[in-house]
């Protein structure tokens, strides 16, 4: 599956590979839900390799879509002071397949979260009907992993990542605690 | 609410089928939870958080599964653990049973320690209080 939610951008051959699975958030309610949506386009690589002739979108990079909405929720949820990773994928089931066109929506709710790491549920939609489900676990790295050393500074959460939630709450008028602010169309 | 062994053991297997997808079938009393069931590091985080939700406990750090212990160089020797880490280990771990590992106290048993019926006497014993 790859980098599975460690880093923004990743370098391959002097090009600049950007492992964003998202492409915003429609929703977002500090410490207990986020969600997220992605348009799946036949202008994105990897549908060609998956598979020729056919393409579906692989769902390992579904869940990737998964962990990232649910580990920016976690993250945010603690203020970005840990570095949230994902540990284990606790279920993944998918019931249909997607394809170029569809829109995805990923809906992510904390179960429990504390100093060790969080526990997510999550739903799955594709144009508006439910088609999967993924669960997941993140461990805070630095709390539970004894005697390893990790850089200071937070190298999960990419400006990337949290520019995705400075868009969202810019462009609703929302304060980080305060309430949706829906502006009057012209 | 007061709970049964049985009640509770129950509830401990059904846990650890959905943690570690084994089938029920394995999840006997005195499987162990790394040799037997597959347990790695992360699942013993995942399956504090699913006896906490399961059975509305709080899971104090370190309580179930008493890492610092454990990994502590100073209760080794040898490769087995000395007397005053055997007791420190028991203080901290009242639920486990150690009658295997006092008649060989080697270090890599230790696991060994976590099986089961350690969890549903843990449980018991949070759930069960007086």
């Amino acid at each position: 599956m790859g980098r599975s939610f460690l880093a923004g951008r990743a370098a391959a051959g002097g090009t600049t590979v950007r492992w964003i699975w998202i492409d915003g958030f429609v929703e977002f309610q500090s410490g207990h839900r986020a969600v997220a949506v992605k348009n799946v386009s036949l202008a994105e690589e990897h549908l060609h390799d998956c598979y020729p002739g056919l393409p579906i979108m692989p769902p390992p990079l579904m869940i990737e879509g998964m962990a990232q909405t649910a580990g920016i929720l976690v993250g945010e949820a603690r203020g970005f002071a840990e570095k949230v990773i994902l540990a284990k994928i606790r279920q993944a089931r998918f019931e249909r397949r997607v394809v170029p066109g569809d829109r995805l929506r990923y809906q992510a709710d904390i179960e429990v979260i504390n100093e060790a790491g969080a526990a997510t549920k999550g739903e799955v939609f594709c144009n508006d009907r439910p088609i999967g489900r993924v669960d997941l676990f993140f461990s805070h790295v630095d709390q539970n992993v004894s005697g390893l050393q990790f850089p200071e500074e937070n190298f999960v959460f990419t400006e990337q990542f949290k520019g995705l939630l400075a868009s969202f709450r810019q462009g609703l008028g929302q304060s980080k605690d305060g309430p949706k602010k829906e502006e009057p169309l012209p | 609410m007061p709970m049964n062994r049985e009640e509770i053991f129950h509830t401990v297997q059904e846990t650890l089928v959905d943690a570690l997808g084994v089938d029920e079938e394995e999840v006997t009393s005195e499987a162990t939870l790394k040799g037997d069931l597959g347990a790695e590091s992360i699942d013993f985080l995942d399956i504090v958080f699913r006896l906490e939700k399961g059975f509305n406990i709080k899971i104090p750090r370190g309580e179930l599964f008493p890492e610092d212990l454990l990994n502590n160089p100073e209760y080794v020797e040898g490769g087995k653990m000395t007397s005053a880490g055997m007791e420190k280990l028991k203080a901290a771990m009242p639920h486990a049973d150690f009658s295997k590992l006092e008649e060989d106290p080697d270090v890599s048993r230790m696991p060994d320690l976590f099986t089961v019926d350690t969890l549903v006497r843990y449980v018991d014993s949070k759930v069960n209080a007086a």
